[in-house]
């Protein structure tokens, strides 16, 4: 029976498309949305995960994410190098300052001081000169994002894009001067300034004048020591915060789950495309059992048990389901494909595939369900009707 | 008549429609019995109940009170699994608008009722092809029944009514859709082909111009059979004149 289940759903076209793209919608919605949900979380926590040497972080213990800065003391650095189990450990600022243009205008900016010595925490990737560049004097590394746009010179033609900030160029960050020795790429931060890297010292000069200045220690534990032990111990014998790389990822995420709105306005674009592909999926899934329901009756007045044609209804919906499913993952791929060099965040792990099969699956049952219903409840003496 | 030899013996049949705030009795007290190899057609006013005694002979209405047997078995008292099957192998149906699969061709349709009693689906519209040559449709197999004219979708219809080799078939108007001469031709397909010794039809009509193919006409009012005539003997031009 299942060729003829196939038959009835194919034989009318238009129905059939219709049902296919109502779940198509909603497997593109229900995997779409969480994988620009999923990259804007990343976001959060991206500035740690670009740093690769170091093993832990130190902090104070109010500091909740990684842009909740709250600075500790100079001393600190020593007091953590001399905690047995460290291999190294290195001082970053930072902070957010403001830059002054050549223009005269001001731009927020986030500046990262990094040790003047071994430059440890600087950006992953280098579009132009040499991170050792910041050992000379005055000299400062900015991200390509920012220069491209944001610290850009204005174009002569009003309204064009500006020009790109080049390595030469010079800005002025609390009245101090500073040259742009090179261009980085660093990943996208949740905070849409850009990003400024110099060395701990001239990052010093550069913030307004305050008794503590250090926002992280990065620490390098020696080799074969076990991580949590040591941050146990760098907690106890500090008082400060001390997280593993992953940890404080895992924080930063958190704290944005718990203390932002992103949550709750994705998830309710999410449960918005689930109901909308539900009712429209359900909705044609549902008429289509309608428009057929003689064809039932007729399979039903000529000895089809209602277990078979509950069959050829789950047939029926787990292949427009499979389709629809496949398609709405598929545009979801290609969308994210076609948007990998923009400023949007998108993430496609593979458990979202499980996340938005279960939604069309949901979806699928809740139609097939509706129908089979309809259907078991058919008498068959309705073929007798005109 | 020889009880070994009947299809159908329905005794006191009462069917009552309750749709909410009326009451319908569509079938008062029905007997009639109908013999193997027998052409009963069943005739009467539009709302008479002819529909429903038909659909309480095929085994697709359960009837309030009474017994209708069907090859000697009572179907209302068999568990519905049971019903199911008997229904697959031994009734054959024929409807006014023909209620063929509109996505399957010919074959396919002829093919459904052997593919519902467990046969494989090649052989089955092998066997399928076969009857259809019976009913004149040998080139037509792949046709879907929007290709074909109401004459020869209601010939497939037939085909699938007697390919499962059913003990009866049922025919709710198998005509009226259909214009004289074509419904001369199914009617003569059913009286040539679809009867045989071990097998009966019950035909609802309405069109008296195929009355003379009835071995028996019975004729219903208002839920009752008012009476049965043999149309051997002349007596339907009488019911021809009454209608
Ligand atoms: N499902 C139903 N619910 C309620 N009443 C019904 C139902 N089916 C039939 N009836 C009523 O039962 C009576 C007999 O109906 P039936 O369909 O058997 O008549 P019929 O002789 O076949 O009529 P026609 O020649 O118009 O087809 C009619 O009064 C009809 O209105
Ligand atoms: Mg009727």
């Amino acid at each position: 029976m299942n060729h003829i289940a196939l038959k009835m759903l194919m034989g009318d076209k238009g129905k059939y498309i219709g049902i296919v793209m109502g779940l198509t919608f909603a497997s593109l919605i229900m995997t779409q949305q969480p994988a620009i949900f999923l990259g804007l979380m990343t976001r959060t926590f991206s500035f740690i995960s670009d740093v690769g040497l170091p093993d832990i972080w130190v902090m104070d213990p109010k500091v909740q994410f990684v842009d909740d800065i709250k600075p500790m003391q100079d001393t600190e650095l020593y007091r953590v190098r001399g905690i047995s189990g460290v291999e190294w450990a290195m001082p970053m600022y930072k902070g957010l300052l403001k830059a002054r243009l050549t223009d005269g205008t001001f731009q927020t900016c986030i500046v990262v001081g990094l040790d003047d010595a071994t430059l440890i925490g600087g950006p992953p990737v280098m579009v132009k000169g040499n991170i050792e560049d910041l050992r000379r004097s005055d000299s400062i590394i900015v991200d390509i994002d920012g220069a491209l746009d944001k610290l850009g010179k204005p174009s002569p033609t009003p309204g064009n894009k500006p020009i790109p900030l080049e390595i030469g160029d010079s800005l002025e960050l609390n009245d101090h001067r500073a040259i742009v020795v090179g261009i980085a790429k660093v990943s996208r931060t949740f905070q849409a300034q850009p990003v400024i890297y110099t060395t701990y010292a001239r990052a010093k000069n550069y913030a307004p004048r305050e008794r503590k200045l250090l926002s992280f220690v990065l620490v390098k534990a020696k080799k074969g020591q076990d991580l949590s032990e040591l941050t146990r111990r760098i907690k106890e014998s500090t008082g400060l915060s001390a997280y593993t790389r992953s940890e404080f990822m895992d924080l930063t995420y958190q704290y944005f789950m718990k203390n932002t709105g992103i949550p709750i306005n994705f998830g309710i674009s999410v449960l918005l495309g689930f109901i909308v592909g539900a009712a429209i999926a359900g909705q044609t899934f549902y008429n289509f059992t309608l428009d057929n329901l003689r064809q039932f009756g007729v399979l039903k007045a000529m000895g089809t048990s209602n277990w078979v044609l509950l069959r050829m209804i789950l047939l029926q919906a787990v292949l427009v389901g499979s389709i629809g499913y496949g398609m709405g993952v598929g545009l979801t791929a290609l969308f994210g494909y076609s948007m990998r060099n923009t400023i949007l965040a998108f993430r496609f792990p593979w458990q979202l595939l499980i996340f938005s099969g279960a939604g069309v699956s949901l979806i699928c049952i809740f139609a097939a369900l509706i129908s089979i219903f309809k259907v078991i409840r058919l008498e068959p003496a309705i073929v007798f009707k005109g | 008549m020889n009880a070994d030899g009947l299809a159908v013996r329905c005794q006191n049949i009462v069917k009552i429609y309750d749709t909410g705030d009326q009451k319908v009795t569509a079938l008062d007290q029905v007997n009639l019995d109908i013999a193997m190899g027998e052409l009963m057609m069943l005739v009467g006013p539009s709302g008479c109940g002819k529909t429903t005694l038909i659909s309480v002979i095929a085994g697709i209405l359960d009837q309030d009170s009474g017994s209708c047997e069907l090859f000697g078995e009572n179907l209302i008292t068999m568990p519905s699994n049971d019903k199911l099957n008997f229904r697959a192998k031994n009734v054959g149906f024929v409807f006014q608008a023909f209620n063929l699969l509109p996505s399957l061709n010919a074959a396919e349709n002829v093919s459904v009722p052997l593919v519902i009693n467990g046969m494989k689906r090649a052989e089955a519209e092998r066997k399928a092809s076969r009857v259809l040559e019976q009913v004149g449709l040998g080139e037509r197999l792949t046709s879907l029944p929007a290709q074909l004219s109401g004459g020869q979708q209601q010939r497939v219809a037939i085909a699938r009514a007697l390919v499962h080799n059913p003990k009866l078939i049922v025919c709710d108007e198998p005509t009226s859709a259909l214009d004289h001469e074509t419904g001369h031709t199914v009617m003569a397909l059913l009286k040539d082909v679809a009867l045989q010794k071990d097998r009966a039809l019950v035909i609802v009509t309405h069109d008296a111009r195929v009355f003379n193919f009835a071995d028996r006409i019975a004729e219903m009012d208002d839920g009752h059979i008012i009476k049965v005539v043999d149309s051997a003997n002349g007596t339907q031009t009488s019911l021809k004149e009454a209608l």
